[in-house]
């Protein structure tokens, strides 16, 4: 917080907007991140997404504090998702390398395991739904298990929100299209794919604690 | 810092910028349907907000002809007040002024005041409006399902709004949060537009410190918008869970209409915290792109840089960050920790302190301004009227004892009305009236404008400051009647039908507005380019209105900020931003 309001300082309070600007200081720049615009965008968009599963987090202890509160026991079958959505995390980090040196084919390999780990976490996740549902549980007479649905849901929407993307990336790099023209998307995917591999670590934690 | 002996071609010359690539539409229906340019957007934002507005206005009337002249008007039944007051509150809030502001004015400002040629991701922004008008099509749909719109209240609290003694509790509601969710998703998409083009299109330049402040009330705007409506999002979707599947999230054990509900543990209170939390945020989500325009319309008409610019922008930061810790103001009454009540009200009294700064600064720019009394400028003047009035009172209501006999009574009405309605609505008129010419080629007509200004600027008065007498008397909101009641003397009811009187003027005289933009498009007199001398970009462009692409064959170099006026010793009393500097200095100046 101190180095925000620092920097907030330096840069809007130390300054004289009122004086005109010399050639020098108009070819210094404006003080742009140093990133193409839709890099900034998606940063934009993971502060969204941290405020939403944040909030819901934040809801969830405050419910589990009420006297109907029932503690959950989660399928084993996360342990295997989560493994499975750090494979596709790791696969997609390696597609950016990758990218970034030039190699189509392994570009093309990794963007296709990542895309295959992802799915079977999807169908991971829906298959520990299923076991939930198996065992009795309601998400009307259970709020633990109301949660589990709702932010497991949440997850994975945006997990398939970044598979359109990993679409159109794919679908171009099995095209033959230069590495250079989907390196940008590659990078998008990465980055995106490890925030949802750390909002699931959370997640994950959050929700094996129930007990209330 | 030396500077050599230079002509004006040794200056940034102005070149051409790298720029994303523009879509450029070749039909009709890619130039001003499915259109892709951000001001074209800007006007479908904006037609929409005003049409879904003038609903909203009409129910409006409608509530003031029941608190008026109650027994007078049968097809006003109790559950129609309470959902009138519902859509009222939830479009105007909403539909209309966020979607104007950030929509409406910031797709249309923000790349031309900041140099772009357009927004930077313009397919997403595209999108963003008919996610929007998907949104304002639900709710709308809500009044012709069985049983009509929600009466929830337009803050929506459980266990009411889903309880079958309320109005809408069935499809009204449902609908009411599905739109809300979808508004939600396009304004996310809008938004990450309207922050990443600020951020990273503006041209060579305009640094963040030279922005106009219209710039930074909508970019500060909307950064709240992107953290604090995930908060609706969430309750949203957890209330129509409740609803539809039964869960317990906000829904406590009940009974409701004699039968026991199956719900069980759920907190209302938590609905509350997270609606607030959003809400909060959600008013100066309004407020400030107003206190921008407002900063710019007084300099612009008062020929005078805005004053301590520098310090309104720290006041537009300081305003939005605290915004984010107030939100419980609206719960004192909720049964919460009372300690809650001590931090809140604490900082809520602090985010008065910035906002007074605003205010003590528009005063600062008018003193010894050269004053043209513009119809802008009448609108901007009323807003700081206005807006000072409605302040105040926030301060009643921001501490706890006093907000406590006050809280659900028409004081807070009256409040609200006057920060919310009243001065953000001036705000959007003086825009429009400052910005129509841009849009348009043409003025909008003095005479008329100077009319609809007096007429609603005297009105809304005669409206909302006496009510604040009803609220201090304990008059409650939200009720369809309140006759024979012993502590409510009968000039209240006089009051009351005052009020609708005024009302129902203020609200005849918009058609005046109305008619004045659809009369001036055709027979308006032809403005120019630059028909209030003003120094940011978008009064600077070759075409007038702007054709696609902003600024022609090459984007602006910014050499200097948006407020140069009346600068000593220059030629004219506005350089634009865009001018380089004249003054030829020989030999070397070290510093």
């Amino acid at each position: 917080m101190a180095i925000v309001v620092w920097w907030l300082v330096r840069h809007t309070l130390n300054v004289s907007p009122w004086m005109e600007q010399t050639p020098t200081e108009i070819a210094r720049g404006n003080g742009e991140l140093a990133l193409p615009p839709v890099q900034v965008g998606l940063g934009a968009f993971l502060a969204v997404a941290t405020s939403l599963f944040a909030l819901l987090i934040s809801a969830y202890h405050m419910r589990m504090v009420e006297a109907d509160w029932t503690t959950l026991t989660l399928p084993r079958v996360l342990w295997l998702n989560t493994g499975v959505l750090i494979l596709a995390s790791v696969a997609m980090q390696w597609t950016r390398v990758a990218a970034r040196r030039g190699q189509r084919d392994s570009v093309k390999k990794g963007l296709v395991a990542g895309g295959a780990c992802t799915f079977a976490f999807l169908a991971g996740q829906l298959w520990a739904w299923q076991q939930l549902n198996a065992s009795g549980h309601f998400t009307s007479a259970n709020p633990a298990y109301a949660f589990f649905v709702l932010l497991t849901a949440l997850h994975g929407m945006h997990l398939l929100g970044g598979l359109c993307v990993w679409a159109r990336a794919t679908a171009r790099a099995l095209r033959g299209v230069a590495v250079g023209k989907v390196r940008l998307s590659v990078e998008l995917c990465t980055v995106y794919w490890h925030y949802l591999l750390l909002v699931w670590a959370v997640l994950f934690a959050v929700l094996l604690n129930t007990h209330g | 810092m030396t500077y050599v002996a230079h002509d004006e071609s040794a200056f940034a010359p102005p070149v051409e910028v790298e720029e994303p690539e523009l879509y450029h539409p070749k039909t009709f229906i890619g130039k001003y349907i499915w259109s892709q340019d951000a001001k074209v957007i800007a006007v479908q934002y904006s037609l929409t907000a005003i049409a879904v507005g003038l609903v909203a206005l009409v129910l409006s009337g409608i509530m003031r002809l029941q608190l008026g002249f109650p027994h007078t008007f049968s097809f006003i039944t109790p559950s129609t007040y309470l959902q009138f007051v519902t859509m009222h509150g939830m479009i105007m809030v909403i539909y209309l002024l966020t979607a104007l502001f950030l929509g409406g004015f910031g797709n249309y400002l923000i790349p031309l005041m900041v140099g772009a040629r357009d927004m930077v991701f313009p397919y997403v922004n595209m999108v963003s409006y008919w996610v929007y008008l998907l949104a304002v099509l639900l709710l709308m749909a809500s009044f012709f399902v069985p049983g009509g719109p929600t009466g929830a209240g337009w803050t929506l609290y459980p266990p009411q709004a889903i309880l079958s003694g309320t109005p809408g509790a069935n499809w009204g509601i449902i609908l009411m949060l599905v739109s809300l969710a979808f508004f939600i998703i396009g304004f996310t998409m809008g938004g990450l537009n309207y922050v990443v083009t600020v951020l990273q299109a503006r041209t060579r330049g305009m640094t963040m410190m030279r922005l106009p402040l219209t710039v930074w009330g909508i970019f500060m705007a909307t950064v709240l918008a992107l953290l604090a409506f995930p908060a609706l999002f969430v309750s949203a979707i957890m209330m129509l869970l409740d609803h539809l599947l039964g869960t317990s999230f906000f829904m406590p054990a009940v009974v409701a209409q004699g039968q026991h509900l199956d719900h069980n543990g759920g907190s209302p209170v938590l609905f509350q915290h997270l609606f607030w939390f959003f809400g909060h945020p959600e008013v100066y989500i309004v407020a400030l792109p107003a206190f921008g325009i407002v900063s710019d319309l007084i300099s612009v008409n008062a020929r005078r840089n805005i004053f301590g610019y520098r310090m309104m922008v720290w006041a537009i930061l300081a305003i939005g960050g605290l915004s984010f810790i107030v939100w419980a103001h609206h719960m004192y009454v909720s049964g919460m920790n009372p300690y809650f009540g001590f931090f809140f009200a604490t900082t809520t009294l602090i985010i008065a302190i910035p906002t007074a700064l605003k205010v003590y600064n528009w005063v600062l720019t008018l003193w010894r301004g050269n004053i043209h009394l513009t119809v802008p400028m009448l609108f901007a003047i009323g807003f700081v009227f206005t807006f000072v009035n409605g302040g105040l009172t926030g301060l009643f209501l921001g501490n706890v004892p006093v907000d406590l006999p006050l809280s659900d009574t028409m004081f807070v009405v009256a409040h609200f009305h006057m920060v919310m309605a009243v001065s953000p609505i001036l705000v959007v008129f003086g825009a429009i009236y400052h910005w129509y010419p841009k849009v348009t080629g043409r003025m909008l007509n003095d005479t008329l404008g100077k009319f609809h200004f007096w007429v609603t600027f005297v009105g809304t008065y005669a409206i909302y400051y006496p009510m604040h007498y009803l609220g201090i008397l304990g008059v409650p909101r939200r009720y369809y009647a309140i006759e024979n009641t012993d502590f409510i003397p009968q000039s209240a009811h006089t009051l009351n039908a005052g009020i609708t009187i005024a009302a129902l003027i203020v609200g005849a005289v918009q058609l005046v507005f109305l008619y004045n933009l659809y009369w001036s498009y055709f027979k308006g007199k032809p403005s120019g380019g630059n028909p209030w001398r003003a120094t940011t970009l978008e009064w600077q462009t070759p075409d007038t209105p702007p054709k696609h692409g902003n600024f022609g064959p090459t984007v602006p170099v910014v050499y200097r900020w948006a407020y140069d006026y009346s600068v000593p010793g220059a030629a004219e009393d506005f350089i634009p931003q865009n001018q380089p500097p004249a003054e030829k200095t020989a030999g070397t100046k070290a510093t």
